[in-house]
């Protein structure tokens, strides 16, 4: 990492702490945060968040570990969650999957080389009646067929 | 982009209702009137456990302290339950202001919606209804003139199913890892930031805000004797018709399956992932805290469905979702699934599944929160009510055939 890099970064958490507070209360409120902006917390912005809410840098570590929605090392600019919860299952859940795996040519848990979308499976998405259901990155699809799946994934950056 | 359509909009939580209708009511009623109106409501808690509400409520309320809070769970993650989605988005005004008597009647200041990270999409427009009803003055300092000071704000969580789970919810809100307390001591005396909360369902504020509206005995009114007022369903799976349906509680498995237009149904599962599954033979029993209590979700299953892969997808789902902080959840769902995949390739015998099912039992009682308490339940139902399909039909090993 650059040093200006880290400049920013700690900037940036300064201002999330000044929104949030710096109270620990506010640490998962930030971490979301930077999740959104650069796809992961990394081992800097672990330390800074720490440092400014005084808590040991294992405590967010902890805590990042815990959460599905969080992880320390890089992920794609995309993340595409498709849902495996029964429902979602029996309606077709399988084809889907295999149709996204053949597209982006990877296997869930995976992320495409360009960086471009990470796969993973995701436990109910509470879209039970709408199955089966995927979200990319805030937005949410449902009725998904293998082919309006792919066509979506086509049309993210 | 998410399009929901209330199927059944019973007479209870979708009778008329306008913001700040409740609000309105509950400032010209004393803190003590309002408590009792929900006791004689006999409102239970809406998540599932079924806590009454106004027995948490005086609690609260009587605890002594300044700060005090009032949480909205909204981390409804519950394999296929949807209702609180579908309230939060087409009903927030029942909601939020059922959360705002809730701080009038406790004598809180703040509100925190937990709303979990799957409906991350809520959350933007949630904050422009919440900027609205502060621009009606129903929120924030000296609500309509009342001298009643309240405001709410969202929280998201980050996909973990067990902050569903009150105390891990404060946990998870206080910026720790989403583990359950032990309790005593509860959140009622010592909740978020160690101050009396009172952490309650979606729904739960919705039904407040109406008895506030009409009274206790007109919400007695519906349900039955030991079940006041309606639940509303999540329904999904093999039906003509899935989706949320506001029923009152006495309704009975065949009626709703009926309703909801499920044909050749052969399983319905009741209560989620750690919810009990019926056979065909039980779809007479009713819903309601006497016979079967639950949170609503309903899923369905026809008779081409395949019930040892039901139950390994709910296996994998808690031992995913365990928190692994005590060792009879965190081990024993791990036992669990390794016995139903070991179903799956015929090599297990009566006795090690049976074992299995004392482990179960073993998890109900020893687990420190709901999840593990619940998580064997559907695997005791299934492995017990579809026998015949999952031991008699080739997939067992030598002891089955």
């Amino acid at each position: 990492m650059l040093v200006l890099e880290k400049n920013a970064l700690t900037a940036e958490i300064e201002i999330l702490v000044e929104k949030y507070g710096n109270d620990r209360s506010a640490l998962l409120s930030i971490l979301q945060e930077i999740q959104k902006n650069h796809n992961h917390v990394s081992d800097f912005a672990q330390q800074e968040i720490a440092r400014l809410l005084d808590i040991h840098p294992v405590e967010v570590f902890s805590v990042i570990s815990f959460y599905a929605f969080l992880n320390t090392k890089p992920k794609g600019r995309n993340i595409v969650r498709l849902c495996q919860t029964i429902t979602c299952d029996l309606m077709g859940k399988e084809a889907v999957a295999k149709a996204i795996e053949r597209e982006l040519g990877i296997e869930f848990g995976d992320t495409t080389k360009d960086k471009k979308c990470t796969l993973e499976y995701a436990n109910c998405l509470g879209m039970c009646d709408q199955g089966p259901a995927m979200i990319v990155n805030d937005k949410v699809y449902s009725h998904l067929t293998p082919e309006k799946a792919v066509e979506i994934l086509n049309e993210i950056k | 982009m998410v399009t929901t359509k209330i199927k059944r909009e019973g007479a209870v939580l979708f009778s008329e209702y306008y913001r700040g209708d409740g609000i309105r009511k509950a400032f010209t009623m004393s803190r003590q009137d309002i408590l009792a109106e929900i006791k004689e409501s006999k409102l239970k808690g809406r998540g599932g456990a079924g806590f009454p509400t106004a027995t948490k409520w005086m609690l609260t309320a009587a605890a002594k302290s300044d700060v005090k809070y009032v949480i909205c769970n909204a981390d409804e993650g519950e394999p296929g339950t949807f209702k609180d989605r579908v309230l939060l988005l087409e009903y927030p005004e029942v909601v939020f202001d059922g959360m705002v008597i809730g701080g009038y009647t406790i004598g809180a200041k703040e509100g925190i919606v937990y709303l979990r990270g799957e409906y991350s999409y809520m959350y933007e427009w949630l904050q422009v209804y919440l900027e609205e009803m502060r621009k009606e003055n129903l929120l924030g300092k000296n609500i309509l003139d009342s001298g009643v000071d309240f405001d709410i704000t969202i929280k998201m969580g980050s996909g973990a199913y067990v902050c569903g789970e009150e105390t891990a919810l404060i946990e998870s809100l206080e910026g720790h890892r989403g583990e359950a307390r032990n309790r005593p001591p509860f959140p009622v005396s010592t909740g978020y930031k160690q101050k009396p909360t009172t952490v309650n369902n979606v729904e739960t504020f919705a039904a407040v805000a109406h008895i506030v509206m009409k009274g206790g005995d007109w919400y007695k009114q519906h349900g039955t004797d030991k079940s006041t007022g309606s639940k509303l369903f999540s329904v999904s799976g093999d039906c003509k018709n899935p989706g949320v349906y506001e029923l009152p509680w006495g309704t009975s498995i065949n009626e709703l399956l009926e309703i909801v237009g499920a044909e050749n149904t052969k399983a319905v599962q009741v209560g989620g992932a750690s919810g009990v599954c019926l056979p065909k033979s039980q779809f007479d029993r009713t819903l309601g805290y006497e016979d079967l209590p639950t949170g609503g979700s309903i899923m369905i299953f026809n008779e081409n469905r395949n019930m040892l892969k039901v139950l390994k997808n709910f296996m994998e789902f808690f031992v995913e979702e365990s928190c692994g902080q005590c060792t009879p959840c965190r081990i024993g769902n791990t036992k669990l699934l390794e016995g139903v995949e070991m179903i799956g390739r015929g090599a297990f015998t009566f006795g090690y599944i049976n074992k299995l099912k004392e482990l179960g039992q073993t998890m109900q009682v020893s687990s420190k929160c709901g999840l593990g308490q619940s998580s064997p339940n559907s695997f005791i139902s299934i492995l017990n009510n579809f026998k015949d399909e999952i031991f008699n039909n080739g997939f067992g090993g030598r002891n089955g055939k």
